[in-house]
């Protein structure tokens, strides 16, 4: 019983951690609906600014350290107000989902920046001057710094509840949040009030960091883990409220602790092992909460906006040249590798799967209007499916490929029921909590899935060791399955769903069933996706957990954004420009994540609409009009 | 090329041109360096690897200025991996294909390992593992083309428990990081556990997200079992969380504690003095090893990069001796005739010779096992000696069960 009295006390100084950074995230959303994924990269900046601080001032003084961490926390305030001003007051007319890509690009750019300054070894810091020490509760100890930390977050939570509701500036930040134009209209000045929310909201990210160096070691990995979390919080709290956010970081930080706290528990016989569910809890929680409730704990429905900014242009029927320039340049891509050398062909290998994992993701991003944040998950199941019947049950190349995309299919249609009952960001969440749980198992399934290592030995056949055979035998499928995609997204279904994206209900009014659609849809990129990871197992020879990680979910997103969410076309020039980009990049410098990052960044801000899409608006403007 | 002061005499011109032509074939393919693919996860485990970059260059420098092998310079070609399976095999193929490597050294974590041995096998190619410790990559999954250098899991396990069976424990408290490497070690711990002293209990486990642990729940997790012994994988920052948060809640006193790879410079070194005195664990003393080899290779070290060597600086160091000790012996490229040299293969290194054993492609390098000690406010190791890794391979027989025949 003292066992679990402690591990709740420490569940409250975690959920005060995370409530500091969850905090800030969801201020910024609330106001200016950036969701900020370099929020978690000034946490880590927080850390950083802390630690070369605490050294300058002292490291044994109480000034040292205390002093460094206010310092550390308004320079950070700093470092996100001026991101602010350079680079996202630039693209707030562009799409949601660009500022997310831009976002995103100054996660690379930082990580290396901060590898460059502070080199790669972890750098602890000193414990809290102070609070070295601990206080005995029922025969255990509770470190002293833990029971500050605990009263931390609710302190914040109050001088942010008096802001909000008690001052002037809140209550501009609260109309700002529920009206813009309106605001604006009355004379406000937007550009000034989204600076100081990002001044602000950048502050408590390097505040939470700066806290937490007595307790863990500064080091360049801690970014994604960390906007993971803090998105997770701000989702289960509900987007933009900030009380949710310290209700839900209360809640995932007392269900790690505990589980933690039971250990081996043995239920009906089987052993239990509730310490390796600490891989995923956060995401349990998360996936219960939205299918419970679509908004988060305190968030309330998004007002229904009658078509999100202006309905797209119809498609263009295509032309008379469509088909036989589709079919040239699937020819000249056939036939390049004879020109070239090996690593040639390994690149298009790659870019043909590539193509085809962003071509079904962008089914659900462009016409269905889903973004997913875990559309690996169908990946990596796909290459699973595929690895699994070839070594397990003996079964033959081809089939193995079916067996790819009736994986991904079958989790699709599973996991898809679910999210496509939500929308936005929180579809994007719920996406995202799924395709973490399924990782999660596949991580520790060992018997199964052969755990963290994966299933290795999955080569293709005798017939295809000829690397162009082979290249062929991957082009057709992919080939075959972005002609379908666009075939869809052309047919009256495909219609359907972007009607049902631009106006909901008018397009219920016309009797579509816009929740089935978005299903179906979500499936058959669900299956489409298990195809390319079938396709990916067999050019790598093995498939591990990394195939359905984050990491590659966001690679997909920066595909299709990079080339244009608009068009299919763009999915395809999107996958080969940043597998070219990513190649060409890490082998001609040590620093290529801030090279790709910078890269991103630019192309973000010269084309708003990706790269496709400005030639295509650059055509029509030629053409048209407006 | 032209000289000013070369008299430009038609007969002295066909003089040149006659020599050179005959000798500058020759001279053109005693320029033209030998290619070794390298590829690592140097953004992700960079505190390790850093100084494993170093070790290897180091290591190209003393064979290059030694004339090379077989009469080539070797050069060096590194690729970040990204700690993914998938990367690496696509970057094996571009070294393979288009820089001309002859065969493959390097990986750090056991699933990039694994899948590079796993290419290596399909295109036929030599692949010496430098850093992995999984213990597949030998036993269940080896394969002939795949060599692995450093004291794999199972080995540096068995080091410790000599020392863990010194005294009695009952009670064992396992902390481990929640994937391959803390999987197999628990695994192998146990076992060996319990051949010891069968009436050994494991009272509390702890499996820890990599890199994430919640360190003080788990500390106190294990207190609240009661444990007189604890046995830890963790490393970098997951060690330096549980280091500090079990001694601020007191968990260690009167518990003795063994934690795998706990020596290692990489990992000790950012404690600084809060290096927990008095654990038992395996890693690199490289202040006191004043044996020969290991005294010429650290002063060579820190004559060229100004810094001591750590862990990885004696792994990428060892691994580009392997390879080039692998081609000289081999006479050739040829990938058979290199996997045929690397069988039984001994050279020296700064931890003394090591062999390649023939009969699982293991090399007998070992680790350094002793206590952490504090010096002028640093961590270091003491009462250490050196574990040869030979004396901790299971016997042949065994080996043979659970290897695939080649």
């Amino acid at each position: 019983m003292a066992n679990f009295v402690v591990q709740f006390l420490n569940g409250l100084a975690g959920a005060s951690s995370l409530f500091l950074v969850a905090a800030g995230l969801s201020l910024i959303f609330g106001v200016s609906r950036i969701v900020n994924f370099a929020h978690g990269s000034l946490y880590m900046l927080g850390m950083y600014l802390a630690w070369s601080l605490t050294e300058a001032f002292g490291r044994g003084s109480a000034f040292g350290f205390w002093g460094a961490v206010v310092v550390a926390a308004l320079g950070v305030g700093l470092a996100g107000a001026a991101i602010e001003v350079l680079v996202l007051r630039r693209i707030y007319r562009a799409p949601e989902m660009f500022q997310l890509l831009a976002t995103f690009a100054l996660v690379l750019v930082l990580k290396d920046a901060a590898l460059r300054f502070w080199g790669a070894e972890d750098l602890l810091g000193p414990r809290a001057p102070g609070l070295r020490g601990a206080v005995d509760v029922l025969g255990l100890r509770v470190p002293e710094y833990d029971l500050f930390l605990t009263a931390v977050g609710p302190a914040v939570l109050f001088l942010l509840w008096l802001l909000v509701n008690r001052t002037r500036f809140g209550t501009l930040l609260r109309a700002s949040s529920e009206n813009r134009d309106m605001v604006s209209a009355l004379g406000v000045d937007q550009a000034k009030l989204f600076t100081a929310v990002f001044f602000l909201g950048s502050l408590l990210a390097g505040l939470g960091g700066a806290l937490q160096l007595p307790r863990e070691p500064a080091q360049l990995a801690i970014d994604l883990p960390i906007i993971a979390d803090a998105f997770v919080v701000v989702v289960v709290g509900g987007m933009g409220s900030i009380g949710g956010a310290f209700v839900a970081a209360l809640l995932i930080a007392e269900a790690k602790a505990m589980c933690i706290a039971l250990g081996d528990v043995e239920i009906l016989g089987a052993v239990v092992s509730f310490s390796k569910l600490t891989l995923a809890v956060e995401f349990v929680v998360m996936a219960v909460v939205l299918v419970l409730r679509p908004w988060g704990l305190a968030g309330r429905p998004p007002v229904s906006v009658e078509g999100q900014g202006a309905a797209a242009p119809p498609l263009a029927p295509p032309g008379m040249l469509f088909w036989p320039t589709a079919g040239l340049a699937l020819m000249a891509v056939a036939f390049a590798p004879l020109g070239g050398d090996g690593y040639a062909l390994v690149l298009l290998i790659d870019i043909s799967v590539f193509a085809l994992f962003a071509v079904s993701l962008h089914v659900l991003m462009g016409p269905a209007g889903l973004v997913s944040f875990g559309h690996a998950a169908y990946f990596g199941l796909g290459a699973y499916s595929a690895a699994l019947v070839f070594l397990k049950l003996g079964w033959p190349f081809p089939a193995a490929l079916a067996a790819a995309f009736a994986g991904g299919g079958v989790f699709a249609l599973l996991f898809g029921w679910f999210c496509v009952r939500l929308s936005g960001v929180y579809l994007a969440m719920l996406t995202l909590a799924f395709a973490q749980i399924a990782w999660s198992v596949v991580h520790q399934w060992d018997e199964f899935t052969g755990g963290s290592n994966g299933l290795i030995g999955v080569w293709p056949p005798e017939a295809l060791k000829d690397r162009t055979l082979f290249f062929w035998a991957v082009l057709a499928p992919c080939a075959a399955g972005i002609g379908l995609m666009w075939r869809v997204v052309h047919a009256p279904f495909g219609l359907a769903l972007r009607a049902a994206r631009d106006n909901e209900l008018r397009a219920a009014a016309i009797g579509i069933d816009a929740r089935k659609i978005r299903w179906i849809a979500f499936a058959a990129a669900g299956a489409l996706a298990g195809l390319a990871g079938g396709l990916f197992a067999f050019s790598k020879g093995s498939v591990s957990p990394e195939a359905m990680g984050v990491a590659r979910s966001v690679d997909g997103l920066v595909m299709v954004l990079l080339g244009g969410v608009n068009t299919l076309a763009g999915a395809v020039a999107g996958a080969a420009g940043f597998t070219l980009l990513q190649d060409e990049l890490a082998r001609s410098t040590d620093y290529w994540r801030a090279a790709l990052g910078a890269t991103i960044l630019a192309l973000v801000l010269a084309f708003p609409e990706g790269i496709v899409g400005a030639f295509k608006r650059g055509g029509r403007r030629a053409g048209s009009v407006r | 090329m032209s000289n000013a002061n070369m008299p430009k005499l038609p007969a002295r011109r066909a003089l040149i041109a006659a020599i050179a032509a005959f000798a500058l074939p020759g001279v053109a393919l005693a320029q033209e360096p030998i290619k070794i693919g390298e590829m690592n996860s140097y953004k992700i485990f960079a505190a390790f690897l850093e100084p494993y970059k170093k070790g290897m260059e180091l290591a190209v420098d003393e064979i290059n200025a030694a004339g090379g092998v077989l009469g080539r310079k070797i050069e060096i070609v590194s690729r970040d991996d990204n700690g993914q399976p998938a990367d690496a095999v696509r970057v094996a193929e571009e070294l393979l294909t288009r820089e001309k490597a002859a065969f493959l050294i390097g990986t750090f974590p056991s699933n990039v390992g694994l899948a590079v041995a796993s290419f290596a096998k399909e295109r036929k190619v030599l692949f010496i593992a430098a850093e992995p410790l999984t213990d597949k990559i030998v036993w269940d999954q080896g394969n002939r083309y795949t060599f692995r250098l450093r004291a794999s899991t199972y080995m540096q396990t068995a080091m410790l428990v000599p020392e863990a069976t010194k005294r009695p424990h009952k009670r064992w408290a396992i902390v481990y990081p929640n994937y391959e490497y803390g999987q197999a070690a628990t695994a192998a711990f146990k076992q060996l556990i319990k051949q010891k002293q069968p009436d050994a209990e494991f009272v509390v486990e702890q499996a820890t997200p990599l890199g994430r642990i919640e360190a003080g729940p788990v500390a106190d997790a294990i207190a609240a079992a009661r444990p007189d012994a604890i046995f830890s994988s963790l490393f970098g920052a997951d060690l330096a969380k549980f280091v500090r948060e079990g001694t601020t809640r007191g968990i260690f006193k009167g518990v003795d504690v063994f934690n795998l790879l706990g020596g290692e410079p990489e990992y000790l070194d950012p404690l600084k003095d809060e290096a927990p005195q008095g654990w038992v664990v395996t890693g690199y003393p490289w202040q006191d090893i004043a044996t020969p080899e290991h005294a010429k290779f650290r002063n060579a070290y820190q004559a060229k990069f100004h810094d001591y060597p750590r862990l990885g600086s004696v792994v990428g160091y060892s691994v580009v001796h392997s390879a080039a000790a692998a081609i000289r012996k081999a006479g050739s490229l040829d990938s058979e005739k290199l996997v045929a040299a690397m069988k039984g293969l001994m050279h020296s290194t700064p931890f003394g010779n090591i062999t390649y054993r023939p009969q699982d492609n293991q090399s007998t390098m070992g680790a350094y096992v002793g206590k952490i000690g504090l010096r002028d406010g640093k961590g270091v190791m003491v009462d250490w000696h050196y574990a040869d890794g030979a004396a901790y391979l299971p016997s042949d027989a065994e080996v043979a069960k659970i290897r695939p025949a080649e």
